[in-house]
């Protein structure tokens, strides 16, 4: 999160600082527009981000559950909210057949958890618990506000830079007059200046340029490892890892592609909506590529865990059970 | 001199964060405690509607809607006494008897299969299985949060400040009851 910020900072700022290396601009607008634009880009997200989201996906509040499955759904967001300690999150229904969820919201107080009607029909009772364990370590993690501001930061540098590249051949055109004409008085100033200048020059395009694909990198490394954080907090929740990986094994094997949440939710939910091979795939560049870790390592990570559990309840009981009359 | 300084302003800043972080822990984990009398209270007002709900469909098992009932009252009867660590005790052992007087019921209603077929029946099986499921969500929340807060005060340096902080060990919730602890019985020759 630093890092964007300060990433953010250096390209509005640097491009400041080489100017004021020349005698232009004494006030360091670049730098103040731009933090402008990421602080109303990041506020709005943050603001209508969850809504937007939801609406995207076609999904319905669930406030007065009707039927069985949707007393459940409830039921168990209610218990997975006490076991860990948040608010209870709004519940809300994905009118899709394939099994998928996602949690979105800014944090604890106020957060969203969605599941389609594939999830419901495809999960038995622990399995829907462990998914919505899931999610809510996402929300309890701060996952989802860090998802969203993500979201807005690689936005807003996409937006500045389309509007920069037009300024960019002016920009250009002037820093060459600029060092002609230091290394034409021959100051001392103007000759330590110049490589510097083209040093930092080179520099700030070539950021500017990787900007998106760095932001967009970042934001996927981040989405990845927090999968893993997320499963292991469902199975803290549970205690129950066995279940999380019976459930993703199921929304596996239902391949098809959850087609009504589109790419811009892909890292909040549960298994890769998009069915995109990539995330079964290892390999470096799968591995930069995916917004979900490969489900086979996820499943074989939480079985571990299982087998751990298994272990733990094994050498813990055989103490008071030797003792009792059986 | 300067040296000396910059040492105490380091050493007394992580006294406040380590004080703080105690007495945060601390609160946390009166609240847990507080969530599971919320979710028993809850359960306490939930039974009488459920037992409302399903007298028509199950008057042949009298008994067992009677029982719950019963522990049930209890239950509320030994809360509203409250205060002291004798009450405590007498709440945990009341709310013992009513878990087991609804886990009958529900292997009573698994019995009647046809039973499940009604509407109001299914919904009654869920409800409990929710509301117990709550209770040992909110017992194992105060449990995390009690060990954290626990190992916390114990552990070198925090264990310096605990003192200042007035952190003091905490108990965990454990089950009393000691056929609870035993292993169920499971007899499969009947079927």
């Amino acid at each position: 999160m630093i890092g964007f910020v300060l990433f953010f900072a250096w390209l509005g700022f640097g491009g400041d600082y080489i100017w004021a290396l020349q005698g232009h601009h004494p006030f360091p607008w670049v730098g103040v527009i731009l933090t402008t634009v990421a602080i109303i880009g990041v506020w709005y997200a943050y603001k209508t981000g969850p809504e937007k989201v939801l609406w995207a996906t076609g999904a319905r509040e669930l406030i007065d559950p009707q039927t069985d499955a949707e007393r459940q759904v409830a039921n168990v967001v209610d218990e997975m909210a006490i076991a860990a300690g948040v608010p209870r999150p709004r519940v809300w229904l994905v009118p899709d057949d394939d099994p998928n969820a996602f949690a979105t919201g800014t944090g604890p107080g106020n957060s969203h958890i969605a599941v389609t009607n594939g999830l419901l029909r495809i999960c038995n009772r622990d399995e829907l618990q462990a998914v919505i364990g899931h999610e809510l370590g996402h929300v309890k993690n701060l996952d989802v506000r860090l998802m969203t501001t993500l979201a807005a930061l690689v936005g807003a540098v996409l937006l500045v830079r389309d509007g920069m590249g037009r300024m960019m051949g002016g920009g250009l055109g002037r820093t060459g007059g600029g060092g002609g004409g230091g290394g034409g008085g021959g100051g001392r100033r103007g000759k330590n200046a110049g490589p510097l200048v083209a040093v930092l020059l080179a520099l700030w395009v070539i950021s500017w340029i990787i900007a998106p694909l760095v932001t967009q990198l970042l934001a996927l490394a981040v989405s990845r490892r927090r999968e893993y954080l997320a499963d292991a907090m469902s199975a803290q929740f549970t205690r129950n890892p066995l279940a999380l990986a019976s459930a993703l094994a199921k929304i596996e094997s239902a391949a098809a592609p959850t087609v009504s949440i589109k790419r811009g939710a892909a890292h909040l939910c549960i298994a890769d909506p998009l069915g995109r091979r990539l995330t079964n795939r290892e390999g470096w560049l799968a591995d930069r590529l995916a917004t979900h870790p490969p489900m086979s390592m996820r499943i074989s990570r939480l079985k571990g865990m299982g087998y751990a559990e298994l272990k733990k309840e094994e050498a813990h009981s055989r103490v008071p059970r030797a003792a009792e009359p059986l | 001199m300067w040296v000396l300084l910059i040492l105490v302003i380091v050493v007394v800043l992580w006294m406040v964060a380590a004080y703080n972080g105690l007495i945060s822990l601390k609160n946390q984990t009166v609240n847990a405690f507080k969530q599971i009398d919320v979710q028993l209270k809850r359960r306490h007002d939930l039974i009488p509607n459920l037992v409302n709900a399903v007298k028509g469909a199950m008057d042949f098992e009298r008994s067992t809607l009677e029982a719950v009932i019963q522990a049930r009252n209890q239950a509320v009867k030994v809360n509203a006494s409250g205060g002291g660590p004798e009450a405590i005790k007498q709440v945990s052992q009341a709310e013992n008897a009513l878990s087991g007087a609804l886990s009958r019921l529900l292997v009573t209603v698994e019995r009647y299969p046809q039973l499940k077929a009604t509407g109001n029946i299914g919904q009654l099986q869920e409800e409990l299985s929710s509301t117990e499921n709550r209770i040992a969500f909110a017992r194992q929340l105060y449990n995390d949060t009690a060990t954290q807060y626990n190992t916390k005060q114990q552990q070198f340096p925090t264990t310096l400040v605990a003192g200042l902080a007035h952190a003091e060990r905490t108990d965990l919730w454990e089950i009393e009851d000691q056929a609870e602890r035993a292993v169920p019985q499971v007899d499969l020759s009947r079927r």
